[in-house]
């Protein structure tokens, strides 16, 4: 676990989340590391903080309200109601008015106010205005790395108001003046470079690839295929590249592929487009989104598929669903008789609608689930042909797998899901203080849900969701292991076709 | 006096309008590159119109958030909206609107004076909790207050001159009718009056300039009026197709 000692204090688990009194600067002192200059001019930014910052970011700031209509209503339209002050996390964990949605927006919108409308120009006084100076530069850079975009305010602002929308402005206008955030930029830079986020090459891939089919092999008598760049497969699959070692992920990945067989389906892994993940939407960067996004559509022309299918994450997904035909599109080269891209739950779902895969539930039976919707699945996404799947397939399929299950508390999940804390860029150990904190709300669901219900295990669909599971648990006095991939109790329980069931352990 | 008045809110007017359509054609005009719509959204346009539709009328999410602000906020808006409407007598003939909206309007006569009550109750609820709630305190500046303030008085005008010192209703409506042809008559001089319609012409010079930008902009958001339907169609911003067709 963590080498040193942490420097700061885990909150209590109280019985229900409570709405804290505002308390100025809790959280003041935490930003990231600062990108070192190759990452940032490898994305297309200076290296290093310019001299004419000032300029360059309101020049920066004008550019990009003339782009983005959200950026320009966002910043015109909040009538200080409050609705979204007690919504985040990351507020209901540290106290610090600042990491109340409309307390970040203000950041910024100050600063639009002071120099892009009259009301500013002539009474900044009055309606809140203010310089931007260097010290509001590093409050951006520290309280806009303490967002995941998870979009848990806007559900419940009245004019949708998307504090992601602002925090990626604002991420964007900071790198564009060369104070970019060391985390995201060295990531996207490795995938530029290798591939993924992880910086795995093809080869590792491959042999990580083969020791999953000897796994299976020896566990299941059935050879299932893990393939790497294999041409004419029928579906490549996208998935973060988490799922290639860690634990839980890599149990996903072996249920993604039992999944396959058993659909008699071909798939395939593409070294070049090894990521699903995609951080060019972390730092509001429609230029780096898009180049992460087009290899993937590179990737499927080359190997010459018929469907793109991703793998359990979270913003992935978001950029998938949302933003990938808009980026790297028109896929009109795949077969239209399926979604593009399509969800590996979705894929799962329609397997076991249709009767083709067996089950034996009784294989899950030593745990009691419960599901956190991811944020940007839940609110950013949707699954199957009705508003809404993205919530009811994952449990769908988790109960076609599993004879216990129950929900948390239902203000915690669905649309209102809390985030788990970690994503957004913030996935990094530089800012465990805010990961730790900001897991309050949704550790608090998850304690109350295994006290009352029994629930033993949480299942996630995100790659950020399980690692920062896997790190924070224990902070609240639980268990890292209780985080699972549902392709991982999947494969527990499926039954493949000549499967030798004979050395299930009976316990 | 009169000509004062005159002069001021046609100053007023030509602010508001004006003001108004440059931002919605700036907000118009400003692309929308990515879909960005709050899901689970509606996956047809006339589900989005339903939508804009609950949150216009009934302030959906607003009631998902809080409560009371939903209530006072709500109790606010709709009485003035039928305030408003009730107001309509002053400044349009009945000749000049088709007559079913008219018996609307008359319709509506007898619950505008309730509506006001509405108004104002909702907007000292508001107030109360501007103050007393320490996380809308810390997020309220000046202006936050002012607003409630001068609605409460443009309220509070209104109604002493309903119940407590009567004006010449006819004297004004002729004033303003008169306002389109640019020949107005005198308006009465009434110390509520005065206050009136000067808070009502600050109201409307400065609203183009404030947060009273959510009226255009609650149209405008794009987590609510976008369709949910990024992978059935292609959506593509013009500075993004520019930027394709570069490389
Ligand atoms: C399409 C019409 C409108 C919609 C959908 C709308 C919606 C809202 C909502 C949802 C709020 C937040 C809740 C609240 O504090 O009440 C709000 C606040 C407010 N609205 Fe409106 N509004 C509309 C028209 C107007 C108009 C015409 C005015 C003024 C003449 C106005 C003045 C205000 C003010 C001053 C606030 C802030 C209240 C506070 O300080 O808490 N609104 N509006
Ligand atoms: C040029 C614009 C306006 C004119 C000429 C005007 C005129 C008047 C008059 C003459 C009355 C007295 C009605 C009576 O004695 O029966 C009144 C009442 C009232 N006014 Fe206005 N007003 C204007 C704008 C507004 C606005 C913008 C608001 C709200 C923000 C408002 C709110 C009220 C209220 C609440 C009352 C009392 C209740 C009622 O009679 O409906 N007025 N107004
Ligand atoms: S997007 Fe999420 S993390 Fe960011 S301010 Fe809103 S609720 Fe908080
Ligand atoms: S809910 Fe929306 S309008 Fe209300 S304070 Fe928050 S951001 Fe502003």
């Amino acid at each position: 676990m963590a080498k040193k000692k942490p420097t700061f204090e885990t909150p209590e688990l109280g019985e229900y989340y409570e709405v804290p009194e505002v308390t100025e600067g809790t959280m003041a002192h935490l930003s990231p590391f600062v990108a070192q200059p190759v990452h940032n001019t490898d994305l297309n930014f200076p290296g290093e903080l310019v001299d004419d910052w000032h300029g360059k970011a309101l020049e920066k700031l004008d550019d990009l309200r003339t782009r983005y209509r959200s950026l320009q209503v966002y910043l015109d339209s909040c009538v200080k109601c409050g609705a979204c002050t007690d919504k985040c996390h990351y507020y209901l964990g540290t106290k610090d008015p600042k990491n109340m949605p409309v307390g970040r927006q203000d950041l910024l919108r100050k600063v639009y106010r002071r120099y892009f409308t009259f009301a500013g120009m002539f009474f900044p006084k009055l309606v809140g205005a203010a310089d931007l100076t260097r010290e509001t530069l590093d409050e951006w850079y520290s309280y806009y790395h303490q967002c995941s975009q998870c979009r848990r305010c806007s559900v419940f602002c009245p004019y949708g108001i998307d504090t992601a929308e602002i925090s990626m402005a604002a991420r964007e206008i900071l790198d564009s003046i060369g104070y970019g955030q060391k985390y995201c930029n060295e990531i996207i830079a490795k995938l530029n470079k290798v591939g993924n986020n992880l910086g795995l090459p093809g080869p590792a891939l491959a042999d990580t690839l083969e020791g999953l089919e000897e796994d299976v092999f020896d566990e299941t008598g059935v050879e299932v295929k893990y393939p790497l760049d294999q041409k004419g497969a029928d579906i490549l699959l996208v998935t973060p590249s988490a799922d290639f070692f860690a634990e839980p992920h890599v149990d996903g990945l072996i249920g993604y592929g039992k999944v396959f067989h058993e659909a008699g389906l071909s798939w395939t892994i593409s070294s070049y487009a090894s990521e699903a993940a995609n951080f060019g939407m972390f730092i509001g960067s429609y230029e780096n989104m898009r180049r992460v996004s087009l290899r993937i559509r590179k990737a499927a022309m080359d190997l010459g598929v018929k469907r793109v299918v991703f793998g359990e994450c979270g913003h992935a997904w978001r950029v998938a669903y949302a933003f990938l035909n808009t980026l790297a599109g028109p896929f009109d080269f795949l077969d239209p008789d399926y979604p593009v891209p399509q969800h590996i739950m979705e894929f799962t779902w329609d397997q076991i609608e249709k009767g083709n895969l067996n089950f034996d539930k009784s294989a899950n039976d030593e745990m009691t689930l419960t599901f956190h919707d991811s944020c940007n699945v839940a609110r950013a996404t949707r699954m199957g042909s009705k508003p809404g799947g993205q919530m009811e397939i994952p449990r769908n399929v988790i109960k076609a797998v599993c004879n216990n299950y129950a929900d948390m508390h239902y203000d915690t999940i669905g649309e209102k899901t809390f985030c788990c804390g970690g994503g957004g860029g913030l996935l990094t150990d530089d800012l465990m203080e805010i990961r730790v904190k900001g897991a309050l709300p949704r550790m608090t669901a998850l304690r109350n849900v295994m006290e009352e219900e029994g629930v033993t295990h949480i299942a996630a669909i995100c790659a950020i969701c399980k690692s920062q599971f896997t790190k924070v648990l224990p902070y609240y006095g639980m268990d890292m292991d209780q985080i699972v991939s549902i392709h991982q109790l999947v494969s527990n329980a499926i039954i493949m076709t000549g499967q030798n069931t004979d050395d299930v352990e009976t316990k | 006096m009169s000509y004062f008045f005159a002069l001021l809110f046609i100053f007023a007017t030509l602010v508001l309008v004006i003001g108004l359509a440059r931002k919605i054609i700036q907000y118009a005009r400003t692309p929308a590159p990515l879909k960005i719509a709050t899901t689970p959204a509606p996956i047809t346009r006339s589900g989005v119109v339903l939508r804009m539709f609950r949150e216009v009328v009934f302030f959906e999410s607003l009631f998902k958030g809080t409560k009371w602000t939903w209530l006072f906020g709500w109790m606010f808006h709709i009485g003035l909206f039928l305030v408003l409407l009730r107001h309509l007598r002053y400044f349009v003939e009945p000749s000049w609107l088709p007559g079913w909206i008219w018996t609307l309007i008359e319709l509506i006569q007898p619950v505008g004076i309730y509506a006001a009550f509405a108004m104002v109750a909702g907007l000292v609820g508001l107030f109360l909790r501007r103050i007393f709630v320490d996380r809308v305190r810390y997020i309220s500046a000046p202006s936050d207050y002012l607003w409630l303030i001068l609605l409460g008085f443009i309220g509070f005008s209104g109604l002493m001159m309903k119940f407590v010192s009567h004006t010449d209703v006819v004297m004004v409506k002729q004033f303003f009718i008169g306002l389109w042809t640019l020949s107005w008559g005198p308006l009465p001089v009434d110390f509520p009056l005065i206050v009136h319609l000067s808070l009502v012409a600050i109201l409307m010079i400065f609203f183009p300039f404030s947060k009273l930008l959510h009226v255009p902009g609650v149209f405008f958001s794009p987590t609510r009026n976008q369709v949910d339907n990024p992978r059935e169609k292609r959506h593509l911003a013009p500075w993004a197709k520019a930027m394709e067709e570069q490389n």
